[in-house]
């Protein structure tokens, strides 16, 4: 059992320990502002969630302790009433890094209000979002963070109950977790009796079985309840009646690991951070065509190219950016002259990307836009549950049409379809994942009509990555080594030796083998 | 509280959803996967309605009204909205109507008129099953499933057998016994609730009788089979039943069991007895009931004085009504004149 006063022992070892370890090992800047990670990279980035990743040992709660974990906590316990907490988390105007970007305070507020013999914290930790890994560097190398947030959470709405919903597919999270609940236990600052106190608090961990709908609150839910991941029709809120029915809050894993620092450095350092409708951070995973790909926080409203040139170097390989996708598949393709954008919830949605929950790849001019509104849909398509007719049966056509539109056989009026389909499915469907599908159509289509138009009318990909699209010639610079007519999977080169070559556009699958196996660069592609 | 739906102020109970309140309004709001004994699933979207003030139109099936809320249900946006979800349940439905049982008493089908469309406008992929009918009474074709998941339900809350339930995602969802086994294979206990709540011609009885449903007509009855009393809506065409619908007026509120359901062929059945028989030189003979009775009467007082009263005992049954176990039990002890009287529940 781990005593209030023995946490400032456990903190003075240790953290002197946890330095001299990082000062050997070199890339930090320890200070008396703290220990960061230093380097160009981290230079612009301000870290709040993400503050003791790559820095603590997420086995050792007590590097966790070193690092002011805990603490928080036990302020809290000692000294704080429920709504004297909630009140802060209000102050503080933390809104929900999952996406939707709900206040957390409201949230808790009203889950405090409902009075129930059993309340439930969730913590939402089954990122979907492709590319998207913030979520699973908090869960895997600052564990303790989130622990502490449910807690908090627990004690403020009156809930002893609390469950992480963690994805199968992030087993080292998963194991990281089991160890931190454990030993959390063992310190005596989860389980009964914390610090001491009559505030009691269990966790459990519920895996995911990779449904990403299961990310939906109501999902998720029904998922822990053992029955199958469906979002419910919400004629009550979640903080009303949730998990088998009793007042629930879900919180994501980047909402929960702001929290103990908000509580251990004030509303006011907090508040100073980011916007006034969003302060703070958000947690953004930098990939795609990018110089240098990673995780990047940042505070709310950084414009788009402070993120993607002066964090991430920009676009490699000489190529020229063409758009940035934030907010996976609910999101939007956002195109160069909007990246003076900064990033927070109101602005992104204005333009008609969003936030989400941070996921943000870089494009080049190598990339089809209306591709690329195809890849998201497809993802969509799968993952949609099937329970609405709009999201079912809707999202499925729209890929049918851009199928068509990137096989050269689309319409002008498939565009309209779309248009038209776009309006049904997004206010129509039943939960967020169906409200929002339609959205990396919509804004393609927004900022990149012309790429559709090329497809339909002129039956070219501006961008030469639709396949179907693509011919490829054999010119005069030929000298008949027949390289080319060996390498075809098809056999669709003719041509005798020494003797310029032909390929046979009725057989060509456009694979490009050729191309690539041409000695004298004589193939093009147009 | 007071809400104005279509331009027009009404005195509302509170806790209703809009949805029951334009019910008891007389109101007409089209819903497919709609049940008033079922939660809420809010899955077919044709129930929604505008709210002024929210981002999206609602589910007037989930939406609780609140006072002051004005309420659209039938404007442009609605209708139009409405008219692409069925279009969409359309384009994944074999328009098969010409041949379909249901026809006449299909909700997609009324729905399309109504919506003025002639096929779904999505020419695309549709959904591919294999027709189960190994359940002896009914059949399940997913082509002609809409999935809106009231068979399931009904299956799991109000029969409580959860012998069906969704698979797989998405566009691929199926309603399917687990790891589609067969509805043979399966818990299902062939009550036929799913059968009586489908909308559309996806569960349909099995039936060596060809009708439509404009032919016949509806005839309430009791259920005969035991006591509960269920009210049965018989399904009659030229004096002979054809279906058996549950009332939801009755005591049974639209619910009915394997029995009631289907077994209603033996009403018109060759071999049925429609008189009392009584053996004599060793074959049975047709009678009145007069003389059945009289003969029973005779025989009842010759072994009474012969043997006694209580040489005689009586077995009712547990299934019969209350009012028929008082009397027989009258019978026994006023008329025959013993105690000698029991039922079958007593195992």
């Amino acid at each position: 059992m781990l005593v209030m006063d023995m946490l400032d022992e456990i903190k003075d070892k240790n953290r002197k320990q946890l330095e001299e370890r990082l000062t050997q090992k070199g890339g930090y800047i320890i200070d008396e502002d703290g220990i960061k990670l230093d380097g160009d990279y981290f230079k612009k980035q301000v870290r709040i969630a993400l503050k003791n990743c790559d820095i603590i040992d997420p086995t050792n709660i007590e590097e966790y302790i070193a690092m002011d974990g805990y603490f928080s906590l036990k302020n809290i316990l000692n000294n704080m009433s429920q709504q004297e907490v909630i009140d802060i988390m209000k102050q503080s105007g933390l809104r929900g890094r999952g996406g939707a970007g709900f206040p957390t305070g409201r949230k808790w507020e009203t889950a405090l209000q409902y009075s129930s013999d059993k309340k439930y914290v969730i913590c939402n930790a089954d990122e979907g979002d492709p590319g998207a890994f913030m979520d699973r560097s908090i869960l895997e190398k600052d564990p303790h963070s989130v622990l502490e947030a449910m807690a908090i959470a627990g004690f403020a709405i009156g809930s002893d109950q609390g469950f992480i919903y963690v994805r199968a597919e992030y087993p080292v999270a998963v194991k990281r977790l089991k160890a931190a609940i454990a030993q959390a236990k063992e310190y005596g600052v989860l389980g009964e009796n914390i610090f001491g106190t009559n505030f009691n608090f269990d966790i459990e961990l519920r895996l995911g079985a990779g449904a990403f709908v299961c990310g939906e609150g109501t999902a998720l839910i029904e998922s822990i309840e053992g029955k199958r991941g469906m979002p419910r029709t919400k004629i009550y809120r979640t903080a009303h009646r949730g998990l088998w029915q009793k007042p629930t809050i879900i919180n994501n894993v980047e909402t929960l690991a702001n929290i103990p620092v908000i509580f251990q450095k004030g509303v006011d350092w907090f508040t100073k951070i980011g916007t006034e409708k969003s302060p703070g951070t958000k947690v953004f995973a930098l990939v795609g065509k990018i110089e240098t790909a990673g995780l990047v926080e940042v505070p709310m409203g950084m414009p788009l190219h402070e993120i993607i040139y002066d964090i991430g170097g920009g676009v490699p390989d000489g190529k020229s950016f063409k758009a940035v996708q934030t907010g996976g598949p609910s999101g939007g393709c956002i195109p160069e002259n909007l990246l003076d954008t900064p990033v927070d919830f109101e602005s992104l949605a204005k333009i008609g990307s969003i936030m989400g929950s941070g996921g943000m790849v870089v494009m080049d001019n190598t990339d089809c836009m209306v591709d690329i509104a195809k890849f998201f849909l497809d993802f969509t398509v799968d993952e949609s549950c099937g329970k609405c007719v709009p999201c079912r049966e809707g999202t499925k056509r729209m890929l049918e049409l851009l199928e068509k539109i990137t096989s050269g056989n689309g319409k002008k009026e498939d565009i309209d379809t779309m248009e038209r389909l776009a309006v049904t499915i997004s206010s129509a469907s039943l939960c967020g994942l169906g409200q929002t599908a339609a959205n990396p159509v919509v804004s393609t289509l927004r900022y990149f009509r012309d790429e559709y138009e090329a497809h339909v009318m002129d039956k070219k990909c501006p961008a030469g990555s639709c396949q179907s699209l693509l011919q490829y010639f054999i010119t005069d610079k030929c000298i008949g080594c027949t390289k080319c007519a060996k390498v075809c999977p098809v056999h669709c080169i003719s041509g005798k030796v020494k003797q310029l070559h032909v390929i046979d556009q009725d057989i060509c699958i456009k694979c490009g083998a050729c191309q690539e196996t041409c000695p004298v660069n004589a193939i093009t592609r147009s | 509280m007071k809400i104005n739906i279509d331009n027009k102020s009404y005195e509302v109970a509170n806790d209703s959803t809009i949805l029951e309140v334009c019910k008891l309004l007389n109101i007409d709001i089209p819903t497919l996967c709609y049940d008033e004994r079922l939660t809420p699933h809010s899955a077919c979207r044709m129930c929604l309605v505008e709210v002024e003030g929210a981002k999206n139109l609602v589910t007037s099936c989930s939406t609780r009204v609140r006072d002051g809320m004005r309420v659209f249900t039938n404007n442009e946006k609605v209708r139009s909205a409405r008219r692409e979800v069925l279009d969409l349940l359309l384009s994944n439905h074999p328009m098969e109507c010409l041949n379909c049982e249901k026809s006449g008493r299909c909700k997609l089908q009324n729905y399309a008129y109504e919506y003025d469309l002639v096929d779904g406008t999505f020419k695309g992929e549709t959904r591919k099953g294999e027709i189960d009918s190994s359940n002896p009474f009914y059949i399940y074709d997913p082509e002609k499933c809409i999935l809106c998941g009231l068979c399931v339900r009904v299956c799991d809350e109000l029969q409580c057998s959860h012998a069906i339930g969704f698979e797989d995602r998405g566009f691929d969802t199926i309603v399917a016994t687990p790891f589609r086994e067969g509805l043979i294979n399966s818990e299902c206990v062939s009550c036929g609730n799913c059968v009586s709540v489908c909308p559309v011609g996806a569960l349909v009885p099995k039936s060596l009788e060809k009708f439509r449903h404009w032919e016949t007509k509806e005839v309430r009855t009791t259920c005969s089979y035991c006591g509960v009393g269920c009210q049965i809506d018989l399904k009659v065409k030229d004096d002979k039943v054809l279906g058996a619908q549950p009332a939801f007026d009755g005591v049974n509120q639209g619910l009915l069991c394997v029995k009631g359901k289907f077994a209603y062929k033996f009403i018109s059945h060759p071999d049925r007895l429609k008189t009392p028989l009584i053996k004599k030189n060793g074959e049975f003979v047709e009678a009145s009931w007069e003389e059945a009775y009289r003969l029973i009467r005779q025989k009842a007082t010759n072994i009474k004085e012969e043997s006694g009263a209580d040489s005689f005992a009586g077995l009712t049954s547990a299934r019969c009504t209350n009012e028929d176990n008082y009397l027989f039990q009258k019978l026994f002890r006023a008329v025959i004149g013993t105690n000698n009287v029991d039922h079958c529940a007593r195992l």
